[in-house]
């Protein structure tokens, strides 16, 4: 019989044990009654001799092997009856552990979605990705490399061990059918959806000819953007649609919530079909690329054999090949800095679940001094020291779980209020849900918890001295509690001091932060990205005109004061760098300094209120052709010229210089100073590895260059009625800006600088929210814990406040000392909570931009609050053995 | 009245497969047949009896069948299994080298107190 089939049959082999012995005593009986003992007394010596038939059956069940299995059923049924029968301290215990299980399950889940969950496509761990390499790019400043479109053809030409596909970001205006909108789009090999491995939602994906130069153009539509433009109308497929001026015909819509590098574009269009100049370029890289590893391939042999394919073109193009590799690594989501924000929340939300742990075993310790008397007549009635930790375990496990259980209601319920609630969108966000990996942690974490708070009360249970337990009932033994209990006050408080000074060290940063100056005015003003005309686009010597028109136009929109063309805004994504030198020897690129590039009309300064310090900023005398001309902050200006006068001074610019940029232009002149500005945002300015700033008019850009300036340009306006007023007005009057009649120029990405800025703090705000919160209820839970320590201590020592009080201590006496006990703890644990804080406070400056380590002030603020509340819980326990009557209290003894 | 011993670790079980070898036989019948083979030297602890059976039972020693006695009542007889008399053969073995042994060293020490 194996061991389950005992467990099946328990009922059938109790009932022969039963038979058994009493066939033995009948027989015993039977044989003393034959030699003439009286009947009764037979059978008492049968039984004598036996040695007591519940013992030996005892012994019996032991001997089956499925006594813990049956053991665990009985304490789980006793666990759950001494739960109901103490209502209130199962409540209590059930309330503390659901919200600390519920806020680290709802903060794993997010976890779990963004960082854990693999790509969204079929068999996601053989797709990688391939990157540009050369020794001299800095990835930390830039990012990943992209890789040239003639590269990429050869690789997929040459490549046996990968199905490479590439794709470049784009936008576009689609005009018909319906009003001019913008677009994002991407360029996509004709492979893309295959190589993903994902199906379209409608018709068909681009076929191999029509990825290249001249052939049809054909466009598949985003799943939303169909949604949105034509009603989910699905005759969309075979429709024709204008993009850019150009009519597509549809061919497919991918499926819902298709996204590709954590975006879910608008529009597809074959790449191999653009024909710009940087698509002909090996020196240029724009193309992204990702792949499928082929059946059988690893990762080793696909990047060996690129390396080898990079080594020939090295050679057949050493001009712009030399040096340049690739790097094939695991395609990964790119989630950006919410990686250090989740694993900052999953941190703190740990600190608030074990402060809740340590709040249920003060609970649980307490009452299990309180059950010593009960333990130890199962002790006396043969129960082991290894049984009665089981017994423990079970109930905290008990506890444990139905606390876990109701965790994973509130995450259920919480998740996605919390996932709105996020600041910006969170990456991936479709993917954050409940799923198994959240329940086994929600599990693991609560039968964790069970074990941490239920270990120490079982591990008192008694064993010996069980005398003396009997004799003096619970109250005596309670003096070896005292300690455990201080320790878990201690640790209380330290985890609140944690989180306590988190708290308060980013809300002293986001303060600090919000004081700053940005370095512009930041009132009324609204920056728009601007996609110009298709038609103008295609006609180079059109734009500029076109520009003018369209600051022309703004202008004369009621409650706009002036307005600007720019291509990089202040504390928007998007930056231009460039390398610059202040003698005509300039060093090799990785040796110049870097200094953030931007393009402007004459009016930037007026539109966004930055001061000009010295000389003068542009006019519309500085033109294609006229001297170049470049106004820098005073960062640059103390870079590049310490201490002395840059006005009239010349920039040697690499990229802005040379046949590359226009003929015969070599060195800049320096015409002014302005203010700094926080490109970067309020917090990552001062951190940033690249700082200083230089404008160049927008009238000085080559005529080759002015197509893809085009593309890059914003307008800024100054308003004088809150700038979103103008918005409607605005989008009016440029949509039809040139020519009047075609009507297909369109804005988009409107913000106002004020949002920008906001947004540039919006993490801090989110942190310093979320952490406040945890902080608070961190503060509450010790609060409650310290209550209840102190209330059962004062109470196992009302006798001897009693005699004290019967020996002329005073009622303030006894407060004294009830209050100096408490004290003793809040201060131990403040100190070891101060050292755990720095610990910790050197890992926020670490993962949150602009923050300063921890200053002692921060400290003065939140220790003594702290102390405050936690004095404030011992008050009434203290009160309360202050008001003790002498008289009973000895009585009770 | 003669002095009892108690059993050393381990026999109980060696003398039970011994008893049971004989025949299929209830446990009450066991307690007995060990009480008047050892002349009532050695002391069998009725209470470990039937522990020590089902014991034995589980490990496959030993098996039972519930049969009517001669006074007509049902009762659980055991008997060896193979692996019971495998069993019972080592332990035997082993049980009397170490006799031996431990009487070799006993007359041994005798013969140097002289």
């Amino acid at each position: 019989m194996t061991w389950w089939q005992r467990l099946w049959r328990r009922r059938k082999m109790e009932d022969q044990l039963e038979k058994e012995l009493r066939f033995h005593l009948d027989q015993h009986a039977s044989e003393l009654i034959a030699h003439g003992r009286d009947p009764q007394e037979a059978r008492r010596q049968a039984r004598l001799a036996l040695g007591g038939a519940e013992q030996v059956k005892e012994k019996c069940r032991d001997v089956r092997g499925t006594r813990w299995l049956e053991d665990l059923l009985q304490d789980f049924r006793y666990a759950i009856r001494t739960l109901r029968n103490q209502p209130g301290f199962a409540a209590a215990a059930l309330l503390t552990l659901a919200l600390g299980s519920g806020a680290t399950t709802v903060m794993f889940t997010v976890f779990n979605g963004v960082l854990l969950k693999p790509l969204p496509y079929p068999e996601p761990d053989r797709l990688v990705a391939v990157h540009g390499h050369t020794d001299t790019w800095n990835t930390e400043v830039y990012g990943q490399q992209n890789v040239a479109y003639f590269d990429l053809l050869d690789c997929q030409r040459e490549s046996r061990s990968l199905a490479m596909v590439g794709w470049l970001n784009s936008g576009g205006i689609v005009g018909e059918p319906g009003i001019p909108e913008f677009v994002d789009r991407r360029e996509v090999s004709s492979e893309l959806f295959s190589v993903l491995g994902v199906p379209l939602f409608r018709g068909r994906a681009f076929l191999r000819e029509e990825d290249r130069a001249g052939a049809a153009p054909v466009i598949i539509l985003g799943y939303s953007f169909w949604q949105r433009r034509f009603a989910g109308n699905s005759p969309a497929v075979g429709l024709s649609l204008v993009l850019d001026g150009k009519s597509y015909t549809v061919v497919g819509i991918a499926p819902p919530r298709f996204q590709l590098d954590g975006d879910e574009p608008d529009a597809f269009t074959p790449l191999g079909q653009d024909t710009e100049g940087y698509m002909r370029k090996r020196d240029l890289h724009p193309v992204g690329v990702v792949a499928r590893l082929q059946p059988g391939a690893t990762l080793a042999q696909a990047s060996a054999e690129l390396a080898l394919i990079g080594g020939h073109l090295a050679e057949q193009y050493p001009h712009s090949n030399a040096g340049r590799g690739f790097v094939v690594s695991p395609l990964r989501p790119d989630v950006g800095d919410v990686r250090s924000t989740l694993w900052l929340l999953l941190g703190a939300v740990s600190l608030l679940l074990l402060i809740a742990c340590v709040n249920v075993a003060s609970l649980l310790l307490a009452r299990a001094v309180s059950r010593e008397r009960e333990l130890a007549m199962r002790v006396a009635l043969g129960a082991s020291q290894g049984r009665l930790v089981r017994q423990c375990l079970t109930e905290s496990a008990v506890l444990g779980l139905s606390g876990g259980v109701l965790g994973v209601l509130l995450a259920a319920i919480g998740i996605r209020p919390f996932v709105q609630f996020w600041p910006g969108t969170l990456p991936r966000a479709d993917e954050v849900q409940l799923d198994w990996r959240v329940l086994l942690f929600a599990i693991a974490v609560s039968l964790l918890a069970g074990l941490l708070f239920g270990l120490a009360p079982a591990l008192r249970a008694p064993v010996r001295e069980l005398e003396q337990t009997f004799r003096a009932g619970a109250r005596a033994v309670a003096g070896s509690s005292r300690r455990l209990h201080a320790s878990f006050v201690i640790s209380e408080i330290a985890l609140a001091v944690v989180l306590l000074v988190a708290a308060g060290m980013l809300g002293r940063t986001l303060l600090r932060l919000s004081s700053l100056d940005a370095g512009l005015n930041i009132r009324n003003v609204l920056v728009t990205r601007m996609a110009l005309s298709p038609s103008v686009l295609s006609n180079r010597g059109q734009i500029p005109v076109a520009w003018q028109d369209v600051l022309d136009r703004a202008r004369r929109v009621s409650g706009v004061q002036s307005v600007a063309a720019v291509d990089t805004v202040p504390m928007r994504e998007g930056n231009n760098q460039l390398g610059y030198w202040t003698t005509p020897a300039v060093p090799p690129e990785s040796q110049q300094p870097l200094a953030l590039a931007t393009s402007v009309t004459p009016d930037y300064l007026q539109v966004m209120g930055i001061p000009l310090l010295k000389g003068r900023f542009f006019d519309d005398h500085d033109r294609r052709g006229s001297e170049p001309v470049i106004v820098i902050d005073d960062v640059l200006a103390q870079h590049a010229f310490g201490g002395e006068e840059p006005v009239g001074e010349h920039l040697w610019i690499p990229s802005m210089s040379g046949p590359s940029w226009s003929e015969g232009s070599d060195p800049v002149r320096v015409v002014g100073v302005v203010g700094h500005v926080r490109h970067w945002g309020l917090a990552r300015d001062d951190q940033a590895q690249v700082r200083a700033q230089f404008y160049y008019p927008f009238a000085q850009v080559p005529d080759r260059f002015l197509h893809r300036w085009s593309e890059l340009m914003s307008i800024a306006v100054r308003t004088s009625i809150p700038p979103l007023n103008v918005v409607e007005s605005l989008r009016r009057e440029l949509r039809g800006a040139t020519g009047g009649a075609s009507g297909d120029q369109a804005l988009y990405e409107v913000r106002t600088m004020e949002q920008l800025m906001s947004n540039s703090l919006v993490r801090h705000r989110f942190l310093l929210l979320l952490f406040g919160i945890f902080a608070g209820l961190a503060l509450l839970l010790a609060c409650i814990g310290i209550y209840g320590v102190l209330a059962y201590l004062t109470g196992q020592r009302v006798p001897e406040f009693g005699v004290r009080m019967a020996l002329g201590a005073s009622a303030r006496d006894v407060m004294r000392l009830v209050l100096r006990q408490s004290l003793g703890m809040i201060f131990v644990g403040v100190g070891v909570g101060i050292l755990a804080a720095l610990a910790a406070g050197r890992l926020l400056v670490h993962s949150v931009d602009g923050m300063r380590p921890t200053e002692p002030s921060t400290f003065a603020i939140m220790i003594p609050l702290l102390v405050a509340a936690a004095l404030f819980a011992s008050f009434l326990p203290a009160r309360r053995a202050s008001r003790i009557d002498p008289m009973s209290a000895l009585r009770q003894e | 009245m003669q002095e009892k011993s108690d059993l050393p670790q381990g026999t109980l079980d060696l003398l039970i497969l011994k008893v049971v070898a004989l025949g299929p036989v209830h446990g009450y019948a066991i307690a007995q047949r060990l009480e008047q083979v050892s002349r009532g030297v050695v002391r069998v602890p009725q209470g470990s009896l039937y522990p020590a059976l089902h014991r034995l039972e589980n490990r496959g020693l030993l098996a039972a069948d519930w049969e009517e006695t001669e006074s007509g009542r049902e009762a659980k007889f055991y008997r060896l299994t193979r692996k019971g008399r495998t069993q019972l053969e080592t332990e035997a073995r082993s049980w009397q080298r170490l006799i031996e042994a431990v009487g070799l060293v006993l007359k041994l020490s005798e013969g140097g107190a002289e």
